[in-house]
Parts: structure tokens; C-alpha cells; sequence
């Protein structure tokens, strides 16, 4: 068990490098350069060409990387001049509000949707199942920029029940919950929706076994038969699922903090791609990929915990 | 994109599937295509979802044929109208005609998501058939490439890449495509391990058979099966990724238009009241999204049974 773990850390690890450097390849294929961007376009040839040794954007691209990591394992991560911050501090200041957002949400949509599953599988062929399975592959076609402006119509626009943006000072999020809402809502939305269906999948293919049909003939009655034997086996695979849509989650809080201003680390990533701020995409990246790359070792390892089988691979 | 996870749930079951019925492999792929169509005959859910597919295709590419809007010249003065009768979904904000507009909207939406999730299948399917047959280090080599890309979540990567590449529709489907591919891959991979120990791919090789034989004839035909339920995912998947981009600024510039563009402009007036500028292009895009994943699930659904049927 041990060594399946240490193999596991060491394969993320190996996988988190591998990232950090394509995205460091990727990042210096993106048109434009720093220099302009710091000095301005009038800047003098003699003014770019003492940055660009001040920066050490003349060594050799390995080079850069070295120096990059070597900062990295000291935990600096470099400096955003379109922001005027160091890249740690606005990694610190934003990666926990996107964590509340991405963590309530998972949370959430954990809790409504393996209860959810279970009943679509239970009640399957019956109307409950079409509703619910209908409503679900509505809520996952749906693109999450909609649905969070559906939303915004309905409960500002129409409603003026809830604030259409979500809170933007430093303080903690609970004070203005109000905000956190809708975000949190549109989001564990469309989770639910994909989760459920892998749920419904899940116990539809534990209740046909026959272990199932053993349990019912000893007389257990279908409560005691679902909680005690299919549940626990149908929410192994899905546990390992949910560990490995963790991208797809950070994905969507991306879009989701974008329709509601969330300064969160998805909104940063996608204002400094849009304004080619080298160091902050480099540090997101890394931070994103890391993250991904634990919520699949997570996954992994609960798999291997509750499943015997799986622990020798 | 994550369609793939639920096929996974039926790799990681413990059921053998395999060393039963060694004899009954696929035959000629003719079988397999049948297979599909009667598929198509005994699930109405898969029936209405292609239905709905066949009149989106020819609303978007043969409508403009019957319903002459010109979408060149816009016409300011006719902005923002509600729907009438001349203009039965309305104008959009510089006086286009959204019946219209929808309509090559759609062509642009379709095209890409087609196009991208070909793009995606072509390429999982070549590295995946090749890691599965080659084994060994190549094998290994190749798929913690395709892990380490994997840890990258895909909008990440979208957007990352569409700030690159400037944007236009060939690079845009080149970007959804290069981002997509790994997914198949995986799938691919693992189908061609399992094919691989089948007796009939090892007469192959025992007959003096080269490896390109296998991988083309015996392999890649079998796993079509896999392939067909993954391709519909990614159209339906490109779709929703090409309106998010679109949204985010990303997509593709003025005069061509998307789906997703049209429902990004439409909801800077969510508080107007213009509900002819959201619904419509919203409307589209879920009722096709929703149409390619019930095929796709219909179809997995079959594939499965028959698998175990084998």
C-alpha cells in the first residue's frame, strides 16, 4: 500500500514537471513580448536591450527554466508588471477564494447528486427517471456562461432577490453570502448534472449483479440492499470520477468567475492570457496543474483504499 | 471530455468480458455499422436525438437556401427589433436578421464541432492503436505524454492556446482538436490491449502478417465501436467549447458568427429584455448538445450489451 502510494506521488510529480515545461514552451510562443509590454511602445532599442539582460530573457530557453524552478523552490514566483505584484501575492490573495468557490460547489454537488443518482437508477423507466435524467442532460448541454445569466435574469433582473456579482472586497466571503449564491449555484448545477449521471450509471451496474439478487433473496428488504451493498460498491468508480473532473470543475469556476466578476485564480488566468502577463499564466498554470494532478492522485489512492483489487498495479 | 470517465465505469468493473468467447470476434465491419442502425430502430431517445441532428444540418446549411436574409450590409435602423412579421425571430443589435443569423451561425457552430472532434478521433485513435500495439516503453513513453497534457484542465489549455493562435475558424477547430485528442487516445489504447491477446489478431502475426495488417485491418476496425460513441461526445463537447471561448472573446471575429458568439452578444441585453437575442442562439445550441449526447449514450449503451453478449 505504501509503495502504491509513493509510485502514485512519484508519477503526479514526474506529471506536474511535464506540465510546468510546456506550458513554459507554450508561454514563450505567445506573440508579443514582455519588454514592450513593461516599457511601452516608444521604449529605445538601448532601454529593451538592458531589460532583456536585467530579465535574463537572453539566456537560452533551458537556461530561463532553471532559473525558473530554482525560483520556484524558493517560492517565487516572479513578478506581473501589468498588475504591479508579485505573482505569490496574488496567487495568495485569489487561490482561496477560488478554492471556497470550487470547494462549496463540489461539496454540494457531492451531497445532492449520489441521493439524486440512486433514486434515477432506482426509478428507472418510470417517469421520475425521464424527468430527472432529462433535466440533467439539459443542465449539462447547457454552455455555464448561460445558465449563470439565466440565473442573474431571474433572481436580479426579475426577482431582486440576489446581487448579480459576487463580492468583491478582501473580506471574507461570508459576511456578504448574498453574493456567493448564484456563483455557487450555476456552478454546482451543472456538477450535479454530470455527477448524477455517473452515479445512475454506477448503481444501474452494481444493482443487475448478482450479489444484489443473493441480498434480496435472504429477504433483506430494497432499503437495507441499496444502503448496505449498493451504495458502497456503486461509489467506488464514482469516486474516481469526481477526482478526476476536478479540471473539469476548475474549467467551469473559470467561467463562472468570469460572469461574476469573482476575483478569483480562474478570472486572473483568463485576464493575464488576454493581456500576455507571462508570469502570473506561469504560476496559475503550475498552481492549476498541481491541483488537477492532486485530485487524481486523491482519486487514486481512495480507489486503491476501498478496493482491494486495484492496490498491485 | 468526460463522456470517456463514464466507459471507464465499465472498465474498472470486475466482470470478464474477456477469455469466454474467444471465437466470436467482429467480422467485417459491415456488421458493425449495422449494428448501429438497428441500434438507431430500437432506442427512440437515439431515434429523436438524430432527428433533431438531420434538421439542424439541413436548417443551417439549406435554410439560407429558402429563407433569403442578407447578412453582409447591416442596417442600424433596424436594430433590436422584437419579432415580427418580416423579421420572425427579430434583428439583432446592428440590424441583422436572427432567423438568418442563427442559420450561419449554425453553419460555423456545426462545422467546428464537427470538424474539431474529427480532428480529435483521427489523432487519438493513430497515437492510442500505436502505444496499445508497439508496448513497452514507446507505450509508456506516449501515455505520460498523454497524462502530463491530461493534468491541464481543457478550458485552461483553450484559452492559453487561443491567446496564441490568432483567431480564425480553421485554427479554432486546430485548437479545440489538439486539446480534445487525448481522451480518445486512452480509449483507444486500452481497446487495442485488449484486442491484442485475441486469436485472431495473433493468427495474423503468426501467418507472417505485418504489424501495419494488424493495426489497420484487425485492430482499428474493431474498436469503431468505441470510437463512434467517443466522436459524438466530442462534436457535442466542441460545441459547448466554442461558445465558452466565444463568450470569452475568444471565438471567431465578426462578420462570421457562432452559435455562442450570437448568445454572448445577446446576453449584454439580458436586461433590456430582448429575449429574441438569448433564447434562439441558447435554444440551439442546448437542443443540439442535448441531441449528439443522447446518440452518443444510446449508442454506448448498445455497444456495452453487446460486448457482454460476446
Amino acid at each position: 500500500m505504501i509503495g502504491f502510494i509513493v509510485r502514485r506521488l512519484a508519477q503526479s510529480l514526474i506529471v506536474i514537471i511535464g506540465v510546468s515545461i510546456v506550458t513554459f514552451i507554450l508561454l514563450h510562443l505567445l506573440p508579443g513580448s514582455p519588454i514592450r509590454a513593461i516599457l511601452g511602445p516608444r521604449a529605445t532599442p538601448v532601454a529593451v536591450h538592458q531589460l532583456t539582460v536585467q530579465l535574463g530573457l537572453n539566456k537560452p530557453l533551458p537556461v530561463q527554466y532553471a532559473v525558473w524552478v530554482n525560483n520556484l523552490i524558493h517560492l517565487n514566483l516572479g513578478y506581473s508588471y501589468k498588475l504591479d505584484q508579485p505573482v505569490t501575492a496574488l496567487l495568495a490573495q485569489r487561490l482561496p477564494k477560488t478554492l471556497f468557490l470550487v470547494g462549496t460547489s463540489l461539496v454540494l454537488a457531492v451531497v445532492i447528486a449520489v441521493p439524486l443518482g440512486v433514486l434515477m437508477a432506482v426509478r428507472r423507466g418510470k417517469v421520475d427517471d425521464y424527468v430527472l435524467t432529462g433535466l440533467s442532460f439539459v443542465f449539462y448541454s447547457m454552455p455555464s456562461f448561460w445558465l449563470g445569466l439565466l440565473l442573474i435574469g431571474l433572481f436580479n433582473a426579475t426577482l431582486n432577490w440576489l446581487p448579480y456579482e459576487a463580492p468583491q472586497d478582501q473580506v471574507s466571503v461570508l459576511s456578504q453570502f448574498n453574493g456567493m449564491v448564484l456563483p455557487v449555484a450555476t456552478l454546482t448545477l451543472v456538477t450535479v448534472a454530470l455527477f448524477s449521471r455517473y452515479m445512475r450509471s454506477s448503481v444501474l451496474e452494481q444493482i443487475v449483479q448478482d450479489y444484489i439478487r443473493t441480498a434480496r433473496a435472504k429477504g433483506l428488504s430494497n432499503r437495507t440492499v441499496l444502503t448496505r451493498h449498493v451504495l458502497r460498491n456503486a461509489l467506488i468508480p464514482v469516486i474516481t470520477l469526481f477526482g478526476l473532473s476536478l479540471g473539469g470543475v476548475l474549467s467551469g469556476a473559470v467561467v463562472v468567475e468570469e460572469v461574476f466578476n469573482y476575483p478569483g485564480m480562474g478570472l486572473l488566468f483568463f485576464q493575464s492570457a488576454v493581456n500576455g502577463d507571462f508570469p502570473v499564466l506561469l504560476g496559475v498554470s503550475v498552481v492549476v496543474a498541481v491541483a488537477t494532478a492532486a485530485g487524481n492522485l486523491v482519486a487514486d489512492i481512495l480507489y486503491a483504499v476501498v478496493d482491494p483489487r486495484i492496490r498491485y498495479v | 471530455m468526460v463522456h470517456s470517465a463514464m466507459s471507464l465505469i465499465s472498465q474498472l468493473r470486475p466482470v470478464s468480458n474477456d477469455g469466454t468467447s474467444e471465437g466470436g470476434e467482429v467480422a467485417a465491419s459491415g456488421s458493425m455499422w449495422r449494428m448501429i442502425a438497428e441500434i438507431f430502430l430500437e432506442n427512440r431517445l437515439a431515434a429523436v436525438g438524430l432527428g433533431v441532428i438531420v434538421f439542424m444540418l439541413l436548417f443551417c446549411f439549406l435554410g439560407p437556401l429558402l429563407y433569403h436574409t442578407q447578412q453582409i450590409y447591416n442596417n442600424p435602423y433596424l436594430a433590436n427589433r422584437s419579432p415580427s412579421l418580416a423579421h420572425p425571430l427579430g434583428t439583432d443589435q446592428v440590424g441583422y436578421d436572427v432567423l438568418g443569423r442563427l442559420m450561419v451561425g449554425g453553419q460555423s457552430s456545426l462545422e467546428i464541432g464537427f470538424a474539431a472532434a474529427l480532428i480529435a478521433v483521427l489523432l487519438g485513435v493513430i497515437w492510442g492503436a500505436v502505444a496499445g500495439l508497439v508496448g513497452g516503453f514507446l507505450d509508456g513513453l506516449m501515455m505520460r505524454i498523454v497524462d502530463t497534457l491530461l493534468a491541464f484542465p481543457f478550458l485552461f489549455a483553450l484559452i492559453l492556446l487561443g491567446a496564441i493562435f490568432s483567431t480564425s475558424i480553421p485554427e479554432l477547430i486546430l485548437v479545440i482538436g489538439l486539446v480534445a485528442w487525448l481522451v480518445p487516445s486512452r480509449l483507444v489504447r486500452a481497446e487495442t490491449l485488449s484486442l491484442r491477446v485475441r486469436d485472431y489478431v495473433q493468427a495474423v502475426a503468426v501467418m507472417g502478417g505485418s504489424r501495419r495488417r494488424v493495426l489497420l485491418r484487425h485492430i482499428v476496425p474493431n474498436t469503431v465501436g468505441t470510437i463512434v460513441v467517443n466522436a459524438t461526445f466530442q462534436v457535442a463537447d466542441a460545441i459547448i467549447f466554442v461558445a465558452t471561448l466565444s463568450y470569452l472573446g475568444i471565438g471567431v471575429p465578426p462578420p462570421a458568427t457562432n452559435w455562442g458568439g450570437e448568445l454572448a452578444q445577446g446576453l449584454n441585453y439580458i436586461f433590456d429584455g430582448y429575449w429574441w437575442l438569448i433564447y434562439p442562439p441558447g435554444l440551439a445550441i442546448v437542443i443540439t448538445v442535448v441531441a449528439f449526447n443522447f446518440v452518443g449514450d444510446a449508442l454506448r449503451d448498445a455497444l456495452e450489451v453487446r460486448l457482454q453478449r460476446r
